[in-house]
């Protein structure tokens, strides 16, 4: 599907302060699912996403996608936990990425349109994006994100402080995205979601990978003792 | 006492007879003024927007030099740019001694650190904000100042217009290169300071009293046109 | 509307002064306050079509500007001072065109009484003797060297005086703005006193003696030093200075009825 992949890490480690954030991490990513990144608070799920989307400092070992690096910088997108709202309107929030190419700006502004529709933002195309609720600015981050076509995107707890009807919403978005051929890789602490999006599944503890493999398997029968233990919704250190 | 109500009735009479001499030194302030922020905000904003996004090596130093030229004494200022521009100085050729362009430069000087350091504080703040998303989509460093100064002109328009309130009111280094010549470089702030000494209080007064109303209705006419209040929230 | 508005702010901040042919004169404070230039600038520019700049500064600073080149003439009243700037190259000669004179002014009530003073010096010396607070330019003008002279030839030294002597640094206007709130006697020429708005409890008590007498003289710039300046102007300008016209003009200006200066420029 797309050449981007097989992503490789090696003994990727990210740290701050001194302190480790994540890592030592050995993992091979291939081209198709979506992969959702799981763990109890704490485990580096937010810096492993990081370092792979290559925003957060890597100090050690490697990360090496399946072409040039600043190809593959322009072909992800990510959206963060707390989506961040550029004070302009919605359409201008979704133009913004393709104006940074340099998409004439007309051009942008029709695309930024459509993207809103497909969104479900279209009635607030005009509005202040700093107005928007909590669902709408995860909404529009989303297609703020998508608007680039990205081979990759990368989602941190998108749905983490939404309610019901948002969590549906973003969730049809993302499979739409998905069948359209988009990687999706994201964390969740909502094991619905995990079992509603996942084609597999990546379990870490510590800042390190636990278990990773495919989603139905996993669901129904993990390997360790601590991906069962966290399953089952109990505490895990 | 009586010097205030002789002064607001000498300022009221100035103002509905359109005095001549009036006219002439409130629009060379404004004229002088304008240019020194329009050319001091090109200069500061985004300075102070580099100063938000960069991380070079004597950032801290820059910021903390900035911050204490905000309170640069300006007839300090006044003499520097004096001893550069006199005759026997190193620009004394171009002949900018006690012309309204040297005061114009004494008013840059003054007003630049004051702009980039507000300019600095507020965009620090959006920078955080924006920083992960501008990081993530890749952004040139260019964008990302471009960015700031356009997300963030409501709170760079208080920068310029605080620059705006300290150059207009100024006297001190403007006195020193202007000279304050009749007709030529006398402006509202070096007029008052003529009257005081002469002891005319109620014209300095008077001329003080429309040179607030001429910085209130500045800011109104700005507020007004960048709709500042309108929109709200950013 | 506001594409209107735009423009016309554009529009004044680019905008530049027309320029006429103009020339820039370094003159003293009290030759300003006395008014005597708002007659006499506009029958120059009348009569010779020349815009003279005036830099209005204590005779220190018109000096210094002369010595740098940064105006064309100077018109001062501190004959040491000139002196010394033409001994110094700086000016191509001195021409003598008019004088006033200084006053002593002081609170009405007087208590160092020197109304009734015999000379310049006398009146000094009560005012030291009675330390009576005094107030002194203090900015190394004319009119404070003259002070300065007069206190030394009262024999008596300026620099030992304690309290009640208050060097103010400022021009003759704001040095009567302080003498007015303090109450206090001060040295001013007679010009700058009369058109003084701020007189407050202020009287002038002593005036007349001859030592009194304050003697303006212009020097132009020498081209030699510095080649930008512009000697014609300068020169065209101290032919209408010494003229008839001029010595009508200077002669006939009075305040409440005084005359205040006395034309004596040589053909």
């Amino acid at each position: 599907m797309s050449d981007l992949f097989p992503l490789k890490v090696e003994q990727a480690v990210s740290r701050r302060r001194g302190k480790v954030l994540v890592g030592p991490v050995d993992l091979t990513l291939k081209a198709r699912g979506t992969t959702v990144v799981i763990g109890p608070n704490g485990a580096g799920k937010t810096s492993l996403l990081r370092m792979l989307h290559g925003i957060a400092r890597l100090n050690a070992g490697k990360i090496t996608w399946n072409c040039p690096q600043d190809e593959a910088q322009r072909r992800q997108s990510f959206v963060f936990q707390t989506p961040v709202m550029l004070r302009r309107s919605v359409r201008d929030n979704l133009a913004y990425p393709l104006r940074v190419l340099g998409t004439p700006r007309a051009d942008a502004l029709q695309q930024a349109d459509d993207w809103a529709e497909r969104v479900g933002l279209g009635y607030a195309v005009n509005r202040p994006a700093t107005v928007l609720s909590g669902g709408e600015r995860q909404k529009l981050a989303i297609g703020r994100a998508l608007i680039r076509s990205p081979d990759v995107l990368f989602l941190d707890e998108p749905c983490s402080s939404l309610d019901g009807r948002a969590t549906r919403e973003i969730e049809d978005i993302l499979q739409k995205a998905a069948a359209s051929g988009t990687r999706l890789i994201m964390s969740t602490h909502d094991m619905g979601q995990a079992r509603r999006l996942a084609s597999e599944v990546l379990f870490i503890l510590g800042g390190k990978v636990h278990e990773f493999g495919p989603a139905t398997p996993f669901f129904e029968g993990p390997q360790t003792a601590q991906a069962r233990a966290f399953l089952r919704g109990d505490i895990v250190e | 006492m009586t010097d205030l109500w002789d002064g607001l009735s000498r300022a009221f009479f100035l103002l509905v007879s359109l005095d001549a001499d009036l006219v002439e030194i409130t629009l060379r302030s404004l004229r002088v003024t304008l240019t020194a922020l329009l050319i001091a905000s090109l200069i500061a904003l985004p300075f102070g927007a580099l100063l938000a996004v960069r991380r070079f090596r004597f950032r801290r130093t820059t910021i903390a030099v900035l911050n204490a030229l905000m309170g640069l004494p300006p007839v300090v200022v006044g003499l520097i740019v004096y001893v550069f521009l006199s005759r026997s100085g190193p620009f004394g050729v171009f002949g900018l001694l006690f012309t309204p362009t040297a005061m114009i430069i004494a008013q840059i000087i003054i007003i630049v650190p004051l702009i980039a350091s507000i300019a600095h504080q507020a965009l620090r703040e959006l920078w955080s904000d924006y920083h992960d998303l501008l990081i993530s989509m890749n952004t040139t460093h260019i964008q990302r100042i471009q960015t700031l100064l356009w997300d963030g002109r409501r709170a760079l328009l208080t920068a310029a217009l605080a620059g705006f309130g300290r150059a207009i009111g100024e006297v001190g280094a403007i006195m020193v290169v202007g000279g304050n010549i009749d007709h030529h470089t006398r402006v509202l702030t070096t007029a008052i300071a003529l009257e005081t000494g002469k002891g005319e209080f109620a014209m300095a007064l008077a001329l003080g009293f429309i040179l607030i109303g001429l910085a209130i209705l500045v800011n109104i006419a700005i507020h007004w046109l960048t709709q500042t209040e309108r929109e709200g929230r950013w | 509307m506001k594409r209107a508005i735009l423009g016309a702010v554009a529009a004044l901040a680019l905008s530049t002064a027309a320029l006429a042919e103009d020339m820039k004169m370094a003159v003293t404070t009290s030759f300003h306050n006395s008014g005597l230039s708002d007659i006499l600038l506009p029958a120059i520019k009348q009569d010779l079509g020349l815009e003279v700049q005036l830099l209005v500064v204590g005779t220190g600073q018109a000096i210094r500007l002369g010595e740098a080149g940064d105006v064309d003439a100077i018109l001062v009243h501190s004959r040491k001072a000139e002196d010394k700037f033409l001994a110094g190259g700086y000016g191509t000669h001195r021409r003598e065109i008019m004088y006033n004179d200084f006053v002593f002014i002081g609170p009405k009530s007087d208590e160092a009484a020197i109304a009734t003073a015999t000379a310049a010096t006398d009146a000094l010396q009560k005012i030291a003797g009675a330390k009576a607070p005094f107030v002194s330019r203090g900015d190394d003008s004319g009119t404070h060297k003259k002070e300065l002279s007069l206190w030394s030839t009262a024999g008596l030294d300026a620099a030992a005086f304690d309290g009640w002597y208050n060097a103010v640094g400022a021009g003759m206007g704001a040095a009567l703005n302080t003498a007015s709130g303090m109450n206090a006697y001060i040295m001013s020429d007679r010009a700058s006193w009369l058109n003084f708005g701020n007189k407050g409890d202020l009287a002038l008590l002593y005036s007349g003696d001859p030592v009194l007498f304050n003697q303006y003289a212009y020097l132009p710039v020498n081209p030699a030093k510095h080649p930008h300046v512009k000697t014609e102007l300068a020169a065209k300008l101290e032919g209408w200075l010494v003229s008839d016209k001029a010595k009508a003009l200077i002669n006939a200006y009075t305040i409440n009825g005084e005359t205040l200066f006395v034309f004596n420029a040589k053909p």
